[in-house]
């Protein structure tokens, strides 16, 4: 039951990081299109991290 | 332009030719019959589904008189027991998981439980269970089977094998590949121009580009192979993908430059006092922390894909009830086909991001700092603080 709770709120902090780096890059290609593939890299990047770590923790919360 | 139609024949009559055998076996074999609960029915077929498996079975279904029909074929057992090697093919265990079908190879009982084989101990004949439902009388082998995974992996290596030295082999007579080697090549450059080479830069990229190139299509490759219908989960295994992570882990630890575990051991730029802590925190980032996510991202992710595809194809059983026939099937094509379009392109962003956190990872570890420290007022060095490359993640 704990760890049924405990992976939502995983997936609830994981969904409000990836929100603000998909925001952040957006507001930041708008700002400077001509940067757009640095932009784009360095989101994945984060986001990748970001996901590993949600995933690791519903992994060992399982 | 015939001469790219007979290679693409080619490629499509070898593809063919591996999986053809799969429509040949149809084996026969007396099933129970009962009726399960539809819901059960489903998440043992997914878990079955995400597990590894002995024979390679594509679907079964009950015919009218109660038989269970499997249609597939038997992969080699190949495993190491208390006697030494034993080999047999995996239709002896007739397609039975809960240990009561028993196999004696030269003296020797063996049995099959969740997908592991269990050797029985003398005199047993049948496998005890205790409240558990562990086997009390049996224990593991050491296992070496070609399994489903490793059939998959195989399969997936010989074509890669096929056609990139196709496509190497082109470049001697002519400067533009032909045939699907004008598909592979654009993907190569891509790998080599926007992953290696300004991760690990101008001086090192080229040692590690072939390892990059190997990892990126051998992981797009298999996440592929794991959308169609023969349902691989090679990718989804843990032990694969700890491989994986164990071959980038091994690549820039041996190849990091004296830089690099200087920043681990004794950090410059910080208060004495701080860096012991810092070299606890870093030895564990660099030898646990940094594999260890690389390998839960892939498995987690293709397994998960793998769960959403399957729940979402079972709508069409679960809610038959409640939506009729023709509802519940519309529905779970809809979802399921969208969700496979995504999974499409999850495939080839996880194996960028492996790739991608591999490029990153060797590069800090070959990076090569300038050596431009500032100086104080009595000319001693001020260790470079500004410098955190080596820090990152």
């Amino acid at each position: 039951m704990y760890n049924l709770i405990g992976a939502g709120l995983i997936v609830i902090g994981a969904g409000i990081g990836l929100g603000q780096i998909g925001g952040k890059a957006m507001e930041g290609i708008a700002r400077q299109p001509e940067a757009t593939g640095k932009i784009q890299t360095a989101m994945i990047i984060i986001a990748a991290l970001l996901e590993g770590l949600a995933f690791g923790a519903l992994f060992l919360g399982k | 332009m015939m001469k790219i139609f007979q290679q693409s024949f080619k490629s499509l009559a070898l593809v063919l030719l591996v999986f053809l055998p799969a429509s040949i076996f149809a084996l026969n074999e007396g099933g129970d019959g009962g009726q399960v609960d539809t819901k059960n029915e489903v998440a043992d077929y997914i878990l079955h589904h995400i597990q590894d498996s002995h024979d390679f079975s594509l679907f079964s279904y009950t015919n009218d008189e109660g038989e269970r029909k499997h249609f597939g074929f038997p992969l080699p057992v190949i495993i190491w027991s208390s006697d030494g090697l034993r080999t047999f093919m995996s239709s002896e265990f007739h397609h039975n998981d809960d240990g009561s079908v028993i196999v004696e190879k030269g003296g020797l009982k063996f049995t099959k439980i969740h997908s592991k084989i269990y050797e029985l101990e003398q005199g047993a004949s049948t496998v005890k269970f205790d409240a558990d439902h562990h086997a009390t009388n049996g224990h593991k082998v050491l296992d070496f089977s070609i399994t489903k995974s490793v059939f998959g992996l195989l399969v997936i290596g010989l074509l890669m094998l096929f056609w990139f030295s196709g496509l190497a082999r082109q470049y001697k007579n002519k400067q533009i590949p032909t045939g699907f080697g004008r598909v592979l090549e654009p993907l190569v450059l891509y790998v080599r121009d926007e992953i290696a080479r300004p991760n690990i830069g101008e001086k090192h990229y080229r040692r590690f580009t072939g390892y990059l190139l190997t990892v990126f299509f051998f992981i797009w490759f298999l996440n592929l192979a794991g959308l169609t219908p023969l349902g691989f989960n090679v990718t989804g295994q843990l032990a694969v993908t700890a491989c994986l992570a164990i071959f980038t882990l091994v690549i820039y630890s041996v190849s990091g430059n004296k830089d690099y575990w200087m920043h681990i051991f004794w950090m410059p730029g910080v208060p004495y006092l701080i860096r012991p802590v810092l070299a606890i925190i870093e030895l564990a980032g660099a030898l646990v922390i940094k594999p260890f996510s690389l390998l839960v991202r892939l498995f987690a992710n293709i397994s998960a894909g793998h769960i959403v595809i399957m729940s979402l194809i079972a709508i069409m059983f679960t809610l038959k009830e409640s939506l009729g026939v023709v509802g519940a099937t519309g529905l779970s094509f809809v979802l399921s086909f969208f969700i496979l379009l995504i999974e499409v392109l999850v495939a080839f962003l996880q194996a960028y991001i492996f790739t991608m956190l591999s490029a990153l990872f060797i590069g800090m570890a070959v990076a090569e700092h300038d050596h431009e420290h500032e100086h104080d007022d009595h000319g001693n060095e001020i260790p470079d603080a500004q410098d955190v490359r080596g820090d990152f993640i």
